[in-house]
């Protein structure tokens, strides 16, 4: 495996935390909750799972992550950032006149973002094609498509889950930040979206389920599972905190799309250990 | 594999025979298919590429997107569906392919009423607005087989976005096997200096029987056939405004929003002339065979020479 960085999960993690909630409330808009539940999920992924190479964005041979729940660009921008494919500097312009930190994903904008995202539902089908056009060339990379809990309810979702299947496609793995909030409130007052797993393992994936996505070593252990699984697609499923992290933020349904106030922000900053 | 044209076909028939010669000819070309392929022709493709050939069921939002992640592996992806289903993926073509700008060229086949039987839902008569409005598209509606085997040719050469357009009714042949086909540029079928009718699709062999008509009472109508919708032949609009001094466009989609409203949208600033639109009027489709919607909603040559008349009523 390659990997090309000396951070381990945890000081990427808290940094990034620092840094979504910075960025959303200097930006004054922003998605801090989804960013928040995604944090460890995305710093096991960079630091101990993708063969990537922040030098080299364009290898044609690194895997790909999809973020498919494109509003959380803070924690992709962040990690990003700390993983060394831009200047950390530059997490400051997120949102603003110009930048290349746009408020939803746009594929190549910063190197490192391998697909549009923001209207949900369409990562996986994204990255079917790349894996559909990575088998036909003979490339062994992974694909790791991460989507929201609220996104299942999007019906691409399933069209997609299903030609995966299909095409018992390996070296895909889909991951759910089951956070249990959405746009408007908890998921469970939105639509019946359990069981999530079920749903998948009847599509045809191999699937694990109820893993903590806030306990680093857990997380590790359950996306080198599915980085080595074989036969068919992998699915993981994380239990999440949406604003994991903050206790403001955590496990409330208006810090979705909100930023946070001064006065929020420096209790915020305190309780991730920066200065406030 | 060459196409000769037959001197009446389908120009959907033209999608599966072109895309197999041009991978013979070194172009890596990815198709994907929502289980339309018998009737696009892409199944032809299957038939000699399977493995250059993804079928992925009822699902064009899946298509869609899936089309837009093969595009970054370095294929050339082609896209093809019903219009009317095209339409079901919008969101996937504007966010997962238009704003990227990826390399994925959607063929859109049984455009406009001329469906026929199958009836409205089955009939679309905004696809062209609607990629139209995709920023990045360029949206071609090729008049007969040689014609689209060229735009699909062309289409398949540019890097980018593309729609293509074909229909399921059988058409006229207009030009010889072999035709090239520009981009941006109308072609110019008929000279005329007393009015100029831009038509696209089916509408052209109807508009070259319309000038024939008005030739006969004295009328001599140019007629362009503007393939290119975009980018739309500027050039060739405003000759034919200053030249003839009124133009009637005539296409197989909602007048409001089509080829007639791009062209007057360019005129009215550069080259203001009377006008005419020969299209649909603001309705849906219905069920009958091809021609009798056609006469419905006064797609034929007679529509064209009552439109052509009424404008010559208002030309300076």
């Amino acid at each position: 495996m390659v990997t090309h960085t000396q951070l381990d999960p945890l000081t990427l993690s808290e940094r990034v935390r620092r840094h979504v909630v910075t960025m959303v409330y200097e930006a004054q808009s922003g998605h801090i909750g989804g960013s928040l539940s995604a944090t460890d999920i995305m710093s096991v992924l960079y630091t101990r799972i993708l063969r990537v190479d922040p030098q080299r964005p364009d290898w044609a041979d690194r895997d790909r992550f999809i973020l498919s729940k494109g509003h959380c660009t803070p924690v992709q921008y962040a990690t990003l950032a700390e993983m060394g494919y831009f200047p950390v500097e530059e997490l400051r312009t997120f949102r603003k006149k110009g930048t290349r930190l746009q408020g939803h994903s746009i594929l190549g904008k910063p190197p490192g973002v391998e697909n549009s995202a923001g209207a949900l539902g369409m990562g996986l089908s994204f990255g079917l094609g790349i894996a559909l056009g990575r088998d036909f060339r003979g490339q062994d990379f992974h694909v790791y498509v991460l989507m929201g809990d609220g996104e299942q309810n999007e019906g691409q979702v399933w069209e997609a889950a299903m030609a995966v299947a299909n095409y018992n496609l390996e070296r895909i793995v889909a991951i759910v930040d089951r956070n249990h909030i959405q746009n408007d409130d908890f998921t469970a007052n939105q639509m019946a979206i359990d069981p999530i797993d079920e749903k998948y393992r009847a599509f045809g994936w191999t699937v694990r389920s109820g893993i903590d996505g806030h306990n680093l070593k857990d997380v590790e252990e359950a996306l080198t599972w599915a980085r080595d699984h074989r036969g068919g697609p992998a699915c993981l499923v994380f239990e999440t905190v949406k604003g994991k992290g903050v206790s403001i933020f955590e496990n409330n349904p208006g810090f979705h799309g909100a930023a946070p106030n001064a006065e929020q922000y420096a209790q915020a900053m305190r309780e991730l250990g920066g200065e406030g | 594999m060459t196409m000769t044209a037959p001197a009446s076909a389908a120009t959907r028939e033209a999608l599966g025979p072109t895309l197999i010669r041009l991978v013979q000819e070194g172009m890596d070309i990815a198709v994907v298919d929502a289980d339309l392929g018998k009737s696009t022709t892409a199944q032809k493709f299957r038939a000699e590429y399977p493995e250059r050939f993804f079928e992925l069921g009822a699902a064009e939002q899946n298509m869609m997107s899936v089309a837009a992640g093969l595009s970054t592996m370095g294929f050339t992806v082609f896209a093809s569906t019903f219009a009317v289903f095209a339409e079901h993926a919008y969101d996937q073509l504007r966010m997962s392919i238009a704003q990227p700008n990826l390399n994925v060229k959607v063929v859109v086949s049984h455009g406009g009423v001329s469906v026929g039987e199958d009836g409205a839902s089955a009939q679309s008569v905004e696809d062209i607005a609607l990629f139209s409005s995709l920023v990045p598209f360029r949206v071609l509606v090729p008049a007969d087989l040689a014609e689209t085997v060229a735009c699909l040719e062309v289409a398949a050469r540019t890097p980018g976005p593309f729609m293509i357009r074909t229909g399921r009714s059988k058409v006229s042949a207009i030009y010889p096997d072999g035709s090239h086909f520009q981009l941006g540029k109308a072609s110019r079928l008929r000279e005329g200096s007393d009015v100029t009718i831009i038509a696209i699709g089916l509408m052209v062999e109807r508009a070259l029987a319309a000038a024939s008509t008005l030739a006969s009472e004295g009328i001599e109508a140019r007629v362009l056939n503007m393939a290119s919708v975009r980018p739309l032949d500027t050039a060739a609009l405003e000759a034919a405004a200053g030249e003839t001094g009124a133009i009637v466009v005539a296409e197989e989609h909602l007048t409001h929003s089509g080829l007639g409203a791009m062209c007057a949208q360019h005129l009215v600033m550069h080259r203001p002339v009377p006008m005419e639109f020969v299209g649909v009027q603001n309705r849906y489709g219905e069920s009958g065979t091809s021609n009798e919607l056609l006469e419905i909603m006064g797609l034929t040559p007679e529509g064209i020479v009552a439109a052509t008349k009424r404008v010559l009523t208002r030309k300076g």
